[in-house]
Formats: structure tokens, sequence, C-alpha cells
């Protein structure tokens, strides 16, 4: 049996997916779009089209709401869409392995549009394996998909608009906070301030920020600023948390539920796997693939749009997409490249204006120094239970890669693929080799991509025989 | 001239290389151990570390037994266990007709003196592997096999290196040698190195390093295919493999499952890479779950593939060059080196410093690949 066959192939049916999706077929190729969510959306319009006709939508706010709009046009537009579908392999050329509903197979395409997104920053501190610990990222999945609002107040430790946005949400839905532990280093707003002309293009969004810090205000939330260690204690799951700040003020609070956030970084195992080239991005602190003007890889048709191209936010995911769809339409002969080049300049200007704004908040929100020097106690690589003080103790002997740590300690080798631990152990091996954290690099990625059980795998051996 | 004189120098830090340098130091040479990347980066580092005697190449036997012993004591060679378990190693039957197969190996083995191989019936599988598929009918055992860790394995051996003051230079790549007045000159970059012996222990790469010495042998690639699950709680002790299927399956210390059994990917010796193919692993899928039901729904959490020489005969080179003066050969094990690693060295040691070995490594000559087209 043949694999089923598209011109292009996209990842992901986000923001940049779908306006790919809409894009590419508008000028006539075959496209596929496979994604792990059971509806389109990605992450910032999660379960959009059940919520639309809700309440709840109004509650969420007005950024979630132009969702609605475009998973519609997404599902109208001709493409072949996989929901619920996990993609744990690509080989080049391009072959996909994908699994649905405890089947797998294989589909072909000409050219590969990944728009699988970011992830948060993982935080690694003492505690933060306790049940009761989540990401904000993850409760917000809840409040979009089921309502769901935990029970009792919860504290969120963190930085960025993400933990805004959500503790905004959350009041709106009904929740209690009993606090913010706001990670932000002192003099980050001046150092910010500098980028702010740049940012007035934003000025929307700038206010919105505002507006949401106001709302907290008002709500009495109580906030602690400058927090820069954090511990999480329980037994068996967490009740109380310590933290101390910058100016050396310590405390201790009782809790049931800490949301923590420092920042999102693009998914860039897929590219590192089919051996893209990646380059730090040194306000971000993550690495991107290095792209052309049209979002293509090192690798020839393989293309990277949305915040896996670098954290840019929705406004920016869309153009990102259209631009990496035009070139595709182009390549293979659907689309001028006069025509092409024409419709890209309206697609770099609105990219231009959705990033004015990220100097300014990379500046403001950059992770801060404690994320990436946890104490010794602290477990790195939770799959297989390291810690920071047992990599730190190897790190020096023999100057080990992150590849021969991995060897040496097992980090890195669970079933995440190292999607925890990698930047913390690059960070730690830099430290302890005085080199610097881009110098050091990143896991080799092995595949799959995503785990895949055995006999899901046996299955493609009765699907197709090998020739 | 201001490179750095050794009395040995082995081109290769993967474990034949280190258990070369290892053996050469103990006998008070002072070695150098010259590796492009960093030890244990091919090979080594991606075997599935099987320590197995059980169904060999009759040449390779009676080196293997002697291994045997030293794994048994592994301990008292580099300090450490290397986790090896003597768990044994089954060779599983699924027919009547394979299980034939096995009976005549058995009697063979009698034949020729061997007692390591037994046969045992469907009753004591069932018996020694709970988990085995009920449709097996019976096995081929070696209960002194076993396995070990790999990457357990390598740091020891570099360990043992390391108090023998062997020096380690990584990220070396040779790229030029020359031979003046008995003494070899080895030039990687701003590095050099000179010995009068030199061990070719490259790997994969061992052919291209024989090409620099002047010997031309035919040898091809092997990018065998890995999977290992998540953990899982005990399922099996021995090591498992099956007659007529591509498959080795093992739990390790950790509990995760290891499935080899030597599918092949694609290795490119140029860019230094070798790519899992999927629809080939599928097959090591399948085999996996038909003997062992329980493992359908356990999740694969890595796939890999290592880069090694393979020979036209399957058997591994190791011996002194025909032609360039005090270098040796060994390389080329095909897909069962691992077991070898010890006696390997050993052998190695005895020729460099003596000029003979008392084993019988004739048949493993370097001169029976040279002059031959290259092997598939």
């Amino acid at each position: 049996m043949t694999a089923p066959h598209t011109d292009l192939l996209i990842v992901g049916a986000g923001p940049a997916g779908m306006a790919a999706a809409v894009t590419a077929c508008s000028h006539g190729l075959s496209v596929r779009v496979v994604d792990d969510q059971p509806a389109p959306g990605g992450q910032i319009w999660r379960a959009i089209e059940t919520v639309a006709s809700t309440p709840r939508l109004a509650r969420l706010g007005q950024a979630y709401r132009a969702g609605a709009d475009r998973a519609r046009a997404f599902r109208s537009c001709g493409a072949v869409y996989e929901p619920q579908s996990e993609l744990w392999q690509i080989e080049p050329g391009f072959r996909a392995f994908l699994t649905r509903d405890g089947q797998a197979r294989s589909v072909t395409a000409d050219a590969v549009i990944l728009a699988t997104g970011a992830q948060e920053r993982p935080v690694p501190f003492p505690g933060w394996t306790l049940p009761g610990v989540l990401t904000v990222g993850a409760a917000q999945i809840l409040l979009k998909t089921a309502s769901t609002v935990p029970e009792r107040p919860v504290w969120i430790a963190g930085c960025g608009p993400l933990p805004l946005l959500y503790m905004t949400q959350l009041l709106a839905a009904g929740g209690q906070i009993a606090g913010f532990l706001d990670t932000t280093p002192r003099g980050r707003a001046s150092a910010a301030l500098r980028h702010l002309p740049a940012g007035l293009r934003r000025a929307g969004e700038l206010a919105k920020g505002l507006a949401w810090s106001l709302a907290l205000r008002r709500a009495g939330i109580p906030i602690i600023r400058h927090v820069t260690d954090l511990r999480a204690e329980g037994d068996g799951r967490v009740e109380r948390l310590r933290y101390r700040t910058e100016d050396g003020r310590e405390g201790e609070v009782t809790a049931e539920v800490l949301l923590v956030h420092e920042g999102l970084v693009p998914s860039i195992h897929v590219p590192l796997a089919l051996g893209c080239t990646v380059e730090w991005h040194p306000a971000q602190h993550c690495y991107v693939p290095l792209l052309d003007g049209w979002g293509e890889t090192s690798q020839a048709n393989l293309f990277v749009a949305g915040d896996g191209a670098g954290i840019g936010g929705a406004e920016a995911a869309e153009p990102r997409g259209r631009l990496a769809a035009l070139r595709v339409a182009t390549r293979l002969g659907k689309l001028d490249a006069v025509r092409a080049e024409r419709a890209a300049k309206t697609e770099r200007a609105a990219l231009a204006r959705a990033l004015a704004l990220r100097p300014f908040l990379d500046t403001l929100y950059g992770p801060r120094a404690q994320v990436f020097a946890p104490a010794d106690e602290t477990l790195v690589c939770r799959c297989e239970e390291v810690t920071a003080g047992a990599l730190r103790a190897r790190a020096v002997e023999g100057r080990p890669g992150p590849n021969q740590l991995k060897a040496f300690t097992r980090a890195g080798m669970g079933p995440c693929q190292g999607r925890q631990c990698g930047y913390t152990m690059a960070h730690i091996v830099a430290a302890a080799q005085n080199r610097k954290v881009e110098e050091v690099g990143f896991f080799r990625i092995r595949p799959p991509l995503k785990p895949v059980t055995l006999g899901e795998l046996a299955c493609l051996d009765q699907r197709e025989p090998a020739a | 001239m201001n490179a750095e004189a050794f009395d040995a120098a082995v081109i290769g830090g993967g474990l034949h290389g280190l258990s070369a340098a290892l053996h050469l130091a103990r006998a008070r040479r002072r070695v150098v151990v010259i590796e492009r990347r960093w030890t244990g980066r091919h090979a080594s580092g991606a075997t599935a570390a099987g320590v197995r005697t059980l169904n060999r190449d009759v040449a390779e036997i009676p080196i293997s037994l002697e291994a045997m012993d030293s794994w048994h004591e592994i301990e008292r060679l580099v300090g450490d266990d290397c986790g090896f378990h003597s768990t044994g190693q089954l060779l599983v039957a699924e027919t009547e007709e394979h299980m034939a197969g096995l009976h005549r190996r058995e009697a063979r083995m009698r034949q020729l003196g061997y007692r390591h191989e037994e046969i045992i019936d469907a009753a004591e599988l069932r018996h020694l592997v709970p988990a085995l598929s009920r449709h097996c009918v019976g096995a081929l055992i070696a209960r002194c096999d076993g396995a070990a860790d790999p990457h357990r394995t390598i740091l020891a051996f570099r360990r043992a290196c390391e108090a023998q003051r062997v020096v380690i230079a990584e990220g070396c790549g040779i790229e030029a040698v020359s031979h003046e007045r008995g003494i070899w000159l080895l030039s990687c970059g701003a590095h050099r190195f000179q010995a009068p012996m030199v061990v070719n222990a490259a790997g994969a790469w061992a052919g291209r390093v024989a090409a620099l010495f002047g010997d031309d042998i035919a040898l091809g690639v092997r990018a065998s295919m890995m999977i290992v699950t998540e953990r899982v709680a005990p399922l099996l002790e021995p090591v498992v493999g099956v007659v007529g299927r591509a498959l080795s399956f093992k739990q390790s210390d950790q509990g995760t499952l290891v499935i080899g059994g030597g599918l092949q990917g694609a290795a490119d010796l140029d860019r230094e890479r070798s790519t899992v193919s999927f629809n080939e692993l599928a097959k090591g899928a399948r085999a996996a779950a038909d003997l062992f039901p329980a493992a359908r729904d356990v999740r694969i959490a890595r796939c890999w593939t290592g880069i090694e020489a393979q020979t036209s005969d399957r058997l591994p080179v190791i011996g002194a060059s025909p032609k360039a003066p005090g270098l040796l050969h060994a390389f080329g094990f095909s897909g069962h080196g691992f077991q070898l690693v010890p006696i390997v060295g050993a052998i190695l040691a005895e020729l460099a410093v003596h000029g003979r070995t008392r084993r019988n490594i004739a048949v493993f000559t370097p001169r029976r690949l040279m002059g031959e087209g290259i092997a598939a």
C-alpha cells in the first residue's frame, strides 16, 4: 500500500498552520494538516469552536474571540484535516509518520510547514515535581476546554503576559487567587522602556497589558515583587511555598495549587531531528531555526511558521504561515515569483507590526538567572530523576557536551526527549565549564518525536510490507 | 618535529580502542588514544551491549569463550562490573522446523567439543521466561551469557585507561600519516603524535584509516537500529533472540526494554550520521509484540542507529598489517563485537609487545579482505 500524498503537509492547526492552509489551498495546492488536538485553534484558540456558542467566550477576551472566524475559514478551505493525530517522525523527502486511534501510518508530501508552536519554558526549582504544581499554560487549557476553575485559591509564580492574562480570565470565571509571586527582576521595567518607542506601534497590546495589571490591583491580589528563589514543600503534594526576594525578604505561605510560568520557548525538536541549522536567540534565551525571509529552514522545502520560528504570538504566526505557503506555491509551480513577492510584501509588513512590541516584552520578561541555575538538590530531568548536583559533578569530568552527559547520567533519555531538561542542562554545562551556553549546543534528537507504542509501530509492518 | 612521543598510538576511542590501550598500558607501554569526537561516540555508545557466545560463527568461538571468562571477572580488569549480569541468552524457535535447526546446531557444537549451548524444551522456556508467547516451542540457551550497560562500560574502560596514564586525545581526527626510521608520525590539525606501534580501531571508518597507511581493505558499513522503551515492571531476565527474525529483546537495569536485532537504517560515513528507517524498524516492533504480547502497549522512548564496519564474511579483522610495519588492525566486528572487547585488547597488546599471540587469529587476518571489491 503506498502512502497517501499531498503537495504540502502542515503540522499544527494553530494560527500559523490554519493561515498557511488557507493560503496554500487558495493557490491550488493539495494540503494535509495534522494536529494532536481534537479541533482547530492551537493553544491560543484552543476549543474555540465549542466555546464560541457559550457565555465563556466573553470571559476569555477579545483575542480569543478572533479565533472563531479563523477556524471557520480553515474548515472550509479544502485542506485534508486530521485532528487527534500525533506526528512522531518525519523522514527526508518527506515521509511523515502519524498515530491516530492507536494506528500508525505514514503519509508523504513534497513540502512541509512545521507550525508546532511553543512550549512553556521548564522552570526547575525544589518541589516543582510535586502534585499540585502545574504550569499556567496547563491551567489555562483547563479553563478553555472545560471551564474548570480551581476550587481553592491558587498561587501564581513567574512573569510574562500569560500569567497576567490567565489571572484576569480566572477572576472573570469566578476563580480565586491567593497571590502572585512576580519573578520579574528589579530594573527590568526601565531597561524595557528603551524599546518602548518602537513598541508604541502596538499601543493596543500595551494598553491590554496595563489593563490586566490594573484589574489585578483592583481585585486586591497580594503581589510579591522581585522573587528570586522559590521552593514548594509538602508531604506527597504541595502544602506550602517558601520564597526569597531580591532584597533578601523571605516568606512562607500555605498553598494547595501553584501555577508557574517563565515564558515560552519554540518547539525545536522536529527541526533539530531533521538536521536543520538552529541559532541562539539571545533576547529570548533559546534556539530558533535559521530561516530565510519565507520561513524556509536550512533543509530545502521544509518551513517553520508560528512561534516555532521564535516567540511572536498569534498575530506574528499568521503572516509567517502565509509567507511559507506562498513560497511552497511558487516552488511547486502554482504561483509565479513576482506575484508571490507582491503578496509577501503585505505579509512582511504585518509581521513587522506584530513583532514591534517583542523587544520590549523580551527585555521586561526575560527569565531570571535562577531559572538556569537551580540548587543542587533540584530534579532537572524529571523522567530519569537526575538532579542539578549530579549533572554539575559530571560536567567537570572531561568537559562533556550535552550528549555525553546524557550518556553518563541518563538525563534526557526519558519519554519527554529532553523537552524538560534540555536548556537547564545546557546552562549547567556552560556554567561548570565556563563556556557560553550557545556554544554548548543541545541534545541530538532521537525519534520518535512523540511516544508511540510497540504495537502501534508494529501495525506499520502489516500495512506496508517492505519491498 | 615537535610531536608527542608514545610507545603506541591507538586510533579510535571506542571500546576496542580503549581495551587495546588498557592492555598496552598494563604491559607498561606509554599509550595515546586518538579519538576524532569523544570516547564511545559511535558503535560503542549505540550498542545493545549483549554479552553473547550463543550461536556465534565457529571461527569466533575460541576467543568468544575466553572473553566470556573475562566478563565474569570484568571488575578485576576495569574496577567496575560494567553493569554485567549473567542472565543467559536464548535463541527461541517459534516452529518445530526452526527447533530442528537448533537441534542440528547443538549437535554440531557437541561434535566440536563445545558445551556452552544447550537445548531447552517449551516447559523450561516458559519457566525461564514466563512473559514469552505460548506459541514458542523451545530454545537454544547459553546460560553464562548476559548483557552489560554500554555507557557504564565505556566509562569504566576510560577510567581504567586514565588510571594507567593513558593519554586520551578527544577531538583529534587523523588527517595524515608518515613513516620515518621505524616511527609513525600521525597528524591531526595542530596536533602531532609519534609512535612505533599503531592500532587501527576506528570502527566504521577503519577502512579509511587503513588507506592512510597504504592498506586497501574492503569494508562495508552497518547502521543497526535500536528501540528503547519507557520503564516497565520486571518482565524478563535473559536476553531473547528468535530464529528467522531480526530481534534481540532484553530488559535493562533501569526497567526499560531494549530491542535490537540488526535491522538496518541508513549510514552516512562522511557526515558521521545515521538515520532510522521506521518502515524497516516496524518489523522489529512486530517481532517484539508477537513474542511478548505484554509489551504491545509499552511506549517507545527513543530509537537510534549506530554506525560500524561490516566485513564480507561477517568476521572481524584482527592482526598485523601485511605491509605497514608496526600497524595492527582491529575492526569489522559486523554487529557482534561488544562481547569480544576484553580479549581483542589482550591479543593486540600481545601482538604489539611480543610480535605474536598464543591465540589462533589466522582466520581474522586482514589479508583475506585486501584486493577484493567493496563488500555490501
